[in-house]
């Protein structure tokens, strides 16, 4: 077929107007974000939180949590030398307000909890409709719109991290503050952490201090036997730490 | 015929009632991470804090709070950030604030500074002696106790 000049001037605006529906979700129009130049995870120094709450009050407010849900939460490990099997753990309010004084035998510390950003997810392999799903930057992300509440995935998740809604009955977890990291922000967690306990990072950015610090510290992830390539790395844990 | 037609009705459905990036980039909906990243923000970060109150910032370099990033205290800044003028930042309860990561507890670092508040102030507003960016007393002598008391 011969593109004349009319048919030129019939095919551009539908060129455009399919453009427009090919561009339509793309996050590459972010300006300067690169869905695959980036494998977001993060680090937990425990040796370094104080239970201050700082993070469980900061992703509440920056996510809209309903009370009594936490995309985030601290706990506080109470592990005696007779009972390193079954530690006492405790989290008044997701830990949101601090901690009240406790009994200083054994070994006290806490630890910070959020959803792993499993690269390899039960979650999303169980959910139904596709509405729970890894972005290609490494982030489990819930798609509200498509949610069916039916709670498989919460159910699925072995650490916990999901709950219902019960503003929109749909599934919720840590989006790892995705409105932020995607706009070069840190995640509000560790935005207001005032010890630096939490550190977002970025596993394929070279220059990201993550990589020195796997090169020179032991570091864990939870309940690696669910072989679920958790991304949230821990520093410092103990073995009692579940 | 039959099957052409059903065919032809289930292509129809499909078309209309999957979304249109479902499958951009797996089995979701592609649009949903653009939809996610388009959220506003409710903590500014504390590099648009430190762009306009530089005195904080050179009060802070002088003692160990240098580290505590702003709305670690203040709280939730962007859209005080977004018009400085009309949205002023919260008045904070130093009492009950400073306690939150300074009351003793044997589950933080045994480096951290930790105080029993009811021995150690009795309920006093930690910023009627410590100058909370800067907090060390004989560094930055705050107002004086009996002022900050009345």
């Amino acid at each position: 077929m011969e593109i004349t000049r009319r048919r030129l001037l019939v095919l551009l605006p539908a060129a455009a107007v399919a453009w427009k529906f090919v561009l339509a979700g793309t996050p590459e129009a972010s300006p300067n974000y690169k869905l695959t130049e980036h494998w977001w995870s993060m680090l937990i120094d425990i040796p370094k939180c104080i239970g201050c709450g700082s993070c469980v009050r900061a992703c509440a407010q920056e996510n809209d949590v309903p009370d009594g849900f936490y995309r985030t939460w601290v706990e506080r490990y109470r592990v005696t030398d007779w009972k390193i099997e079954r530690p006492e753990v405790e989290s008044p309010d997701g830990g949101k307000l601090g901690f009240p004084p406790n009994q200083s035998d054994g070994k006290n510390f806490f630890v910070p909890k959020l959803c792993n950003q499993c690269a390899d997810s039960p979650c999303t392999q169980v959910c139904p409709v596709g509405a729970t799903f890894v972005t290609p930057d490494g982030v489990v992300l819930v798609d509200k719109t498509y949610c069916l509440g039916c709670r498989y995935c919460v159910q699925a998740c072995p650490y916990g991290c999901r709950f219902i809604n019960p503003k929109t009955n749909t599934a919720e977890k840590c989006s790892l503050c995705y409105h932020r990291i995607t706009k070069g922000l840190t995640t509000a967690c560790c935005e207001v952490c005032p010890t630096g306990a939490r550190q977002l990072a970025d596993l394929k950015n070279p220059k990201d201090p993550i990589h020195e610090f796997l090169k020179t510290h032991t570091v864990q992830v939870l309940k690696p036997h669910m072989a679920t390539q958790a991304k949230v790395f821990y520093n410092g844990m103990d073995g009692s730490v579940r | 015929m039959v099957i052409a037609i059903a065919v032809t009705v289930f292509a129809a459905l499909r078309t209309a009632l999957v979304p249109r990036s479902f499958g951009q980039y797996g089995h979701y909906r592609g649009a949903a991470i653009a939809e996610t990243a388009a959220r506003p923000i409710a903590f500014a970060g504390h590099d648009v804090c430190e762009a306009c109150h530089t005195e904080v910032v050179d009060q802070k370099k002088q003692g160990k709070h240098v580290v505590v990033p702003c709305e670690a205290c203040h709280g939730a800044l962007a859209k005080h950030a977004d018009d400085p003028a009309s949205v002023k930042p919260p008045k904070l309860d130093t009492a009950v604030l400073c306690a939150r990561c300074h009351e003793a507890n044997s589950a933080k670092p045994k480096g951290f500074p930790q105080v029993v508040t009811a021995d150690h102030s009795g309920g006093i507003a930690c910023d009627s002696c410590h100058q909370p960016h800067r907090p060390k007393i004989e560094d930055s002598p705050a107002k004086p106790a009996t002022e900050a008391r009345k």
